[in-house]
């Protein structure tokens, strides 16, 4: 395949390598991205390998064979103790918020059409740090009062922006401007509470808004793994649908894609996947914004990336909270203070890459 | 993309007169009305606050002033804030209109090029380790951090050959990396945290004429740049082949845009904090009404962005009276519904 023009080679370069595809004899055939498989099974085998480095952080430093031999239950008494206990049930935590906010960010950018369309810009994670911001300040609740204000907080929000953007359907720009809409006045609000509150109380607030896994147990990760194992591969088989919504609503109707019915199921999906997220880590900055598009640059694949996007977040979260640790000690710095550091400088430095490659 | 946006005048043009006169017209007269709209404001902006002060004292205070107690009131506080309002207003109006053309995306205002990132990173910087604690310290750190980030994310963004998606993704990593540093430093020091609450929401009521001096050159040049944009970032928006087939300077343009908005939106979250709202909304809520030639949506910008922040300033010296809200707290609770509803009820004109 040759090139379109001289003055841009790099656009078409991508097309001349087409995707594989696995036929059975049967007559049935599947498309393979070879290169978007690697990338996947490469960024989740980095994803455990930096659950295992964290598992084996902390106080009382493990050394990563006895963490793999603990997991497995072949582990001393206190051994197992540390593991299980105490920091399994973090990196657990830290893994499903990462893949949560990864893949509903994916939906997000690929239903606004927006590479800009996380839960941050549409108003969820501001809603939900709303409900978790009165229930801080004006209700003086503990963690668990926090959780549940964050969690209702966020589907309110989701429900009101998808509401008001209704009209004859769900119009990806529509849903954009409402959602900044709203989630100006939710950050007003935020900025009145916080002024408002007590300096300790703000102090907590200002914790809970960066996003942390300090202090996680079981308690936490019970309803987010039920969440995720319902929601993740509900989404995944969306993948499909979603990606040929990308080519705008009159071409996926003539495909014979419900675009509307996709659009609310994905929609749903991807802001409970946030809520409960957030309601267990608090709103961790920019996951869901850099994953999905580090995860298309890696895999340098059409379509919405889920799969990537959601190992890809599982994998900026737990890397961000082991560096956080190794850096600064443990339990010092909420891990959302270094998503924003590590995907953002992570990002700028793809995208100059990009451009030395000749790339975009 | 949007189907549903045909221009509507045409059909109800009269069939002897061309419709765009008359449509220019009609936007003539619009643009009037906002510029007496903006008068009313300003008047109401001197007379109501903790002390009413009557309409025809707001005359002597400004004219005619003899030193009573309103003609001080007027000139030492009324005056220098509302001043600073209407500065800052089309500002950042303006630097959002820019923002929204040169990115071509409706989510852009200046914090997505990081500019209020790395203001808010400088101005932190500076409460936490340099002990700066008076928001007239604040100006020139919270400027050049501002610039230095917009200079990041240009070069970044591919410079010469930037396209708007690569632009906006720079902008976001930058704000993402920087606020993470906020973030920290209001974690590890608590008194920074204590100053930067204040300063984030945005607020006016600090103005004084030594501010107004020290953003006045700035915003001037970034206005008259910002305006004299409107027709190369026109051409830009038919995307850039067209845009370089019909003459336009692609390189040039967006770097002048980009230094336009750092001036406007750099001096004013300098001056009162980062606000948002102002910059994001308003020239959408001008789209819906004029369409989407810039060469009318910078004007109307310039107007109605101070019409809606020294009205939200306005009210909020009034609702919990003698205490005040702050203004970027009011733009934003007020001016979000209005949005939406606009949004919801305008065909709307797309970038």
């Amino acid at each position: 395949m040759k090139t379109l023009t001289k003055a841009r080679p790099a656009a078409p370069a991508r097309s001349g390598k087409p995707a594989r595809a696995l036929r059975t004899a049967g007559g049935l055939s599947l498309r393979l991205d070879v290169r978007a498989l690697v990338v996947t099974a490469a960024l989740f085998l980095l994803a455990c390998t930096a659950g295992v480095l964290l598992i084996g952080s902390g106080d009382f430093d493990i050394a990563v064979a006895d963490v793999v031999k603990t997991l497995f239950g072949g582990g001393t008494t206190a051994q197992e103790f540390i593991v299980n206990e105490l920091r399994l049930p973090r990196v657990l935590v830290g893994l499903l918020v990462g893949a949560a906010l990864g893949i509903a960010g994916a939906v997000f950018q690929t239903v606004t059409r927006n590479p800009l369309g996380s839960p941050d810009m549409l108003g969820f994670s501001h809603g939900a740090t709303a409900g978790a911001l009165l229930a801080i300040v004006v209700l003086h609740g503990g963690p668990m009062e926090t959780a549940a204000g964050a969690l209702i907080g966020a589907v309110v929000t989701g429900v009101a922006v998808y509401t008001l953007a209704w009209k004859r359907g769900v119009h990806g720009y529509r849903l954009v401007l409402i959602g900044i809409g709203g989630s100006a006045v939710l950050v007003a609000v935020n900025g009145y509470l916080l002024t408002k509150a007590q300096i300790a109380d703000a102090a907590r607030a200002v914790l809970w808004m960066t996003g942390s896994l300090n202090g996680r147990d079981w308690a936490q990760v019970w309803p987010l793994l039920a969440v995720c194992a319902v929601l993740i591969p509900l989404t995944v088989g969306y993948g499909r649908q979603l990606r040929m919504l990308e080519m705008g609503d009159d071409t996926a109707y003539a495909l014979g894609i419900g675009a509307e019915r996709v659009r609310l199921v994905t929609l749903v999906a991807a802001t409970l996947l946030v809520a409960v997220a957030t309601a267990a880590a608090g709103p961790v900055a920019f996951v869901a914004l850099t994953a999905p598009q580090l995860a298309r640059r890696l895999t340098r694949a059409p379509g919405p990336n889920l799969l990537p996007s959601a190992c890809m977040g599982a994998v900026i979260l737990l890397v961000a909270d082991w560096s956080s640790q190794r850096l600064f000690g443990a339990d010092q710095l909420p891990v959302g203070v270094l998503t924003g550091m590590l995907g953002g400088v992570y990002l700028l430095w793809l995208l100059a890459a990009e451009r030395k490659a000749g790339r975009i | 993309m949007l189907v549903d946006s045909p221009p509507r005048e045409s059909e109800a043009a009269a069939p002897d007169e061309p419709p765009s006169r008359r449509r220019t017209s009609a936007r003539a007269a619009g643009l009037l009305l906002s510029v007496a709209l903006l008068a009313v404001i300003v008047v109401a902006s001197i007379a109501v606050g903790a002390k009413q002060i009557p309409v025809g004292d707001v005359w002597h205070g400004l004219f005619d002033n003899t030193g009573t107690d309103n003609d001080v009131v007027i000139r030492d506080l009324r005056l220098p804030r509302t001043i600073l309002g209407l500065l800052v207003g089309a500002a950042l109006g303006l630097a959002g209109a820019v923002m929204q053309a040169l990115t071509r995306n409706p989510l852009a205002e200046p914090g997505v090029l990081g500019i209020n990132a790395g203001a808010a990173a400088a101005v932190v910087s500076a409460i936490s380790f340099l002990g700066i604690n008076s928001l007239t310290g604040y100006v020139w750190f919270s400027f050049i951090g501002a610039a230095a980030v917009m200079v990041v994310v240009y070069a970044l963004g591919g410079s010469r050959s930037a396209t708007p998606v690569r632009l906006a993704l720079a902008g976001s990593a930058a704000s993402a990396a920087l606020l993470g540093y906020v973030r920290a430093v209001e974690l590890f020091d608590t008194a920074a945290l204590d100053k930067m609450r204040f300063w984030t929401v945005g607020s006016l009521a600090a103005a004084n004429m030594n501010t107004v001096k020290q953003v006045l050159p700035f915003i001037a040049v970034g206005i008259v740049l910002a305006l004299l944009l409107a027709r190369p970032l026109n051409a830009m928006a038919l995307g850039d082949d067209s845009a370089r087939a019909l003459g336009a300077h692609l390189g040039r343009t967006r770097a002048l845009a980009m230094i336009a908005a750092t001036l406007l939106c750099g001096a004013a979250v300098a001056a009162c904090g980062p606000i948002v709202f102002v910059g994001l909304m308003v020239p959408h809520m001008v789209r819906a009404v004029t369409g989407p030639d810039l060469r009318w949506i910078l004007p109307y910008t310039a107007v109605l962005s101070p019409v809606l922040l020294l009205g939200a300033d306005v009210v909020g010296r009034v609702v919990t009276r003698p205490a005040e809200l702050q203004v970027g707290i009011v733009t934003a609770v007020i001016g979000g519904p209005v949005f939406i509803y606009l949004v919801r009820r305008r065909k709307l004109a797309q970038l």
